[in-house]
């Protein structure tokens, strides 16, 4: 169950071109799994802004000398990220969490590959920790833009067996994309489950990578919301149910983890005439 | 240092001496702050966040007879203050949304009301008739801000005779003792004909207001922001267009009830819709930046009006429509006492009526 917390900032700090904030928020820390995400207010009590900015959660830390903290590592996007990025320790925060379904971990220890693209490793790295703890192998492949979008490869290579890093400019490791280097690293490391966060162009292809060698695949994907409680249906996407039907699911509660296999990634934003209740093009209202 | 909210159910109290209850046509609630429509689910979500039997009542997502979609993404843009949806009634359909939805907030003790959503007459006569008997039914809300089937898509709130049609077969249908409030649509030129052609149909009351249509364009994509092209403008950006609403509609029909929301965002905001005439108030996306919003807006419209010396929240309702109370004191009895020498006597000054 998500608490609702006026938090309050511990500390912020660069990290490339990202960067990373620690909240104050008691109560919130002992109930988060690796995957879930927060929800923080943005702009102050009288902004314009009004809708809740999503952040995974990427560290916690139940107690401490100030009380149980959060982290969470965001880049500038627009003007509420550009608010958030401005925060100074003990400015006022006020944030709901945790919300959202966290990754399942598996019940053997088996091998795991994590693919974190951008700061979508944020969520991927206390995840690979549960894994450890459970006595998985894990490997890492990590992907962005370039160098400075990275996000935790020193804490990957600390955690995990394997890091391979790739970046679209060449800047660091692999030049490309982290589709190149997967399937071979799959193949190499003998992986029976595949995790990755990331763009949703990237959470497709590691979807389908995955899927073509029948490897279970969980991904957290990135849809706008206005709410990430469950009550405005802003955030669905196609989603195939456990009875093969497709219906459009919020990803704030039912998500942001699904299985990679039942994404209907090709038809997200548009509507396929075979999802449950399909409204034809004449339909309206809101 | 930091302060934790968590949900505890009951640590809002009104304010001691305050009698918040307030009427809709014939049913009396325990106070007037409501959910609104597509804002709040159907209450199981927000009651990770306080006791949805606190408020005043829970409106439901407009509920329609068949399962449906809605629409596909994008669905939402944030505006100044305000946000643009899209989602076209996405929902259950009616059968599963009274055996999971209506039978939970009933059980919770909510005073659940049930908003209706169709595309025909005949549809929002049958939804009407599927709620007849059910427990903890408290009112039903008639979503008329949808495209007529039958009419080109006109929208039904648009057009008094398509609203009154809609209404007369609600209120035909109605199970006794359910006030049936229809919905209206501020996107029409003149409000108070759509209200007076509802109420003539036999509408207990009216909720005041719809989003209003608005469209956003991506500067990036060079495309509409939302799939659905155009969507419906909420929040605080159109408070001033609601508050107008509520006021041409009490003037113009004195004794029907209204559900007034818009933008409310605070206690003081929802103060604006009673004075202008609401007898209560949905609190909508606002809930979506702050999910206890609703009973943190009754807290502080309680303390409002204790602070302004009311005694009930009804004394309140269309107070703006008064005559302004000037506090001078009454001047020298005319029977002759002394003024006090600090007694004001009522001044007056050159040019006034
Ligand atoms: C489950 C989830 C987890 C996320 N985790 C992270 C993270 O760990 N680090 C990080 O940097 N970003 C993350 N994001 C994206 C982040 O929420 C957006 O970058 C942020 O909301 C942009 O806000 P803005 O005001 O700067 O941008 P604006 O474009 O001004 O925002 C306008 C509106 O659009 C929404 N919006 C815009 N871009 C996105 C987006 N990419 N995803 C969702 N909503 C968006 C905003 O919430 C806001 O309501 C996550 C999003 C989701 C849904
Ligand atoms: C995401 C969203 C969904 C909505 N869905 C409905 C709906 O299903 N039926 C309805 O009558 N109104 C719906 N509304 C309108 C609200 O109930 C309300 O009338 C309007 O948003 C103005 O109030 P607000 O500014 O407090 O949100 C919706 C509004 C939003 C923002
Ligand atoms: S963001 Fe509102 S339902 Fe998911």
């Amino acid at each position: 169950m998500p608490v609702q917390v006026q938090g309050e900032v511990l500390s912020i700090r660069k990290v490339g071109a990202y960067n990373a904030m620690t909240v104050v928020a008691p109560g919130m820390a002992e109930l988060t799994r690796p995957g879930h995400f927060v929800a923080v207010q943005v702009g102050g009590p009288e902004s314009s802004m009004l809708l809740r900015r999503a952040f995974a959660i990427y560290d916690v830390k139940e107690r401490g000398v100030y009380g149980g903290t959060v982290e969470f590592i965001f880049a500038v996007h627009g003007k509420g990220t550009a608010w958030l990025a401005a925060r100074r320790p003990q400015d006022k925060l006020d944030l709901v969490g945790p919300l959202g379904k966290p990754f399942r971990l598996p019940a053997q220890p088996v091998t795991a590959t994590l693919v974190g693209g951008g700061y979508g490793s944020a969520p991927l790295l206390p995840l690979a920790t549960a894994l450890r703890e459970r006595g998985c192998r894990v490997d890492f492949v990590l992907g962005a833009g370039s160098a400075d979008r990275l996000f935790g490869q020193l804490d990957a290579k600390r955690i995990a067996s394997s890091i391979e890093v790739t970046t679209d400019d060449g800047s660091l490791g692999h030049r490309g994309r982290v589709s190149d280097v997967l399937p071979q690293l799959l193949d190499r490391t003998g992986a029976e489950v595949v995790y990755a966060c990331g763009p949703m162009a990237m959470l497709k292809a590691v979807s389908e990578q995955a899927a073509a060698r029948d490897l279970p695949c969980q991904v957290a994907v990135e849809e706008s919301m206005a709410c990430g409680i469950g009550v405005c249906m802003t955030c669905v996407l196609p989603v195939v149910g456990d009875d093969g039907l497709t219906r459009l699911v919020r990803s704030c509660v039912e998500g942001p983890v699904f299985l990679g296999d039942r994404v209907r990634w090709n038809d997200i934003g548009s509507l396929p005439p075979d999802v449950v209740g399909s409204l034809n093009a004449a339909g309206g209202g809101h | 240092m930091s302060e934790l909210t968590l949900r505890p159910a009951g640590d809002i109290t009104p304010m001691p001496g305050i009698d918040m209850t307030t009427r809709l046509a014939s049913v009396t609630f325990p106070n007037p702050v409501f959910t609104a429509s597509g804002c709040a689910a159907a209450g199981q979500e927000l009651d990770q966040f306080f006791d949805v039997a606190e408020l005043g009542g829970i409106v439901t997502k407009s509920i329609m007879m068949a399962p449906r979609s809605g629409r596909a993404t994008p669905r939402m843009a944030e505006t100044p203050s305000g946000m643009l949806n899209s989602i076209g009634l996405q929902g259950p359909g009616i059968d599963a949304f009274l055996d999971k939805d209506l039978s939970w907030l009933s059980h919770r003790g909510a005073r659940a009301v049930v908003s209706i959503a169709g595309g025909t007459v005949d549809d929002y006569a049958k939804l009407t008739a599927k709620l007849r008997g059910r427990p903890g039914l408290a009112m039903i809300e008639v979503n008329i801000s949808c495209p007529n089937v039958e009419d080109r898509g006109q929208v039904f709130a648009c057009d008094p005779h398509a609203s009154a049609a809609v209404i007369q077969a609600v209120k035909r249908a109605a199970p006794t003792g359910v006030p049936v409030f229809a919905k209206l649509s501020p996107d029409v030129t003149d409000i108070v004909s759509i209200a007076q052609a509802c109420v003539g149909a036999g509408a207990d009351g009216l909720s005041l207001i719809n989003t209003l249509l608005g469209m956003v364009i991506d500067t990036d994509t060079l495309r509409p922001a939302l799939a659905g092209v155009t969507g419906g403008l909420s929040g605080p950006a159109i408070r001033p267009v609601a508050v107008r609403c509520v006021w041409q509609v009490r003037q113009a029909l004195p004794d029907v009830p209204i559900l007034g929301m818009g933008g409310i965002r605070t206690g003081l905001d929802a103060l604006e819709f009673v004075l202008a005439g609401a007898n209560a108030v949905s609190v909508g996306t606002t809930v979506f930046g702050d999910p206890r919003a609703p009973v943190r807006v009754l807290d502080e419209l309680a303390r409002a009006l204790a602070d302004r010396g009311f005694e009930r929240f009804e004394d309140a309702i269309g107070l703006a429509h008064k005559p302004p109370v000037i506090h001078v004191p009454e001047g020298p009895d005319p029977v002759g006492d002394e003024p006090t020498p600090n007694e004001h006597r009522p001044v007056s000054f050159e040019g006034e009526a």
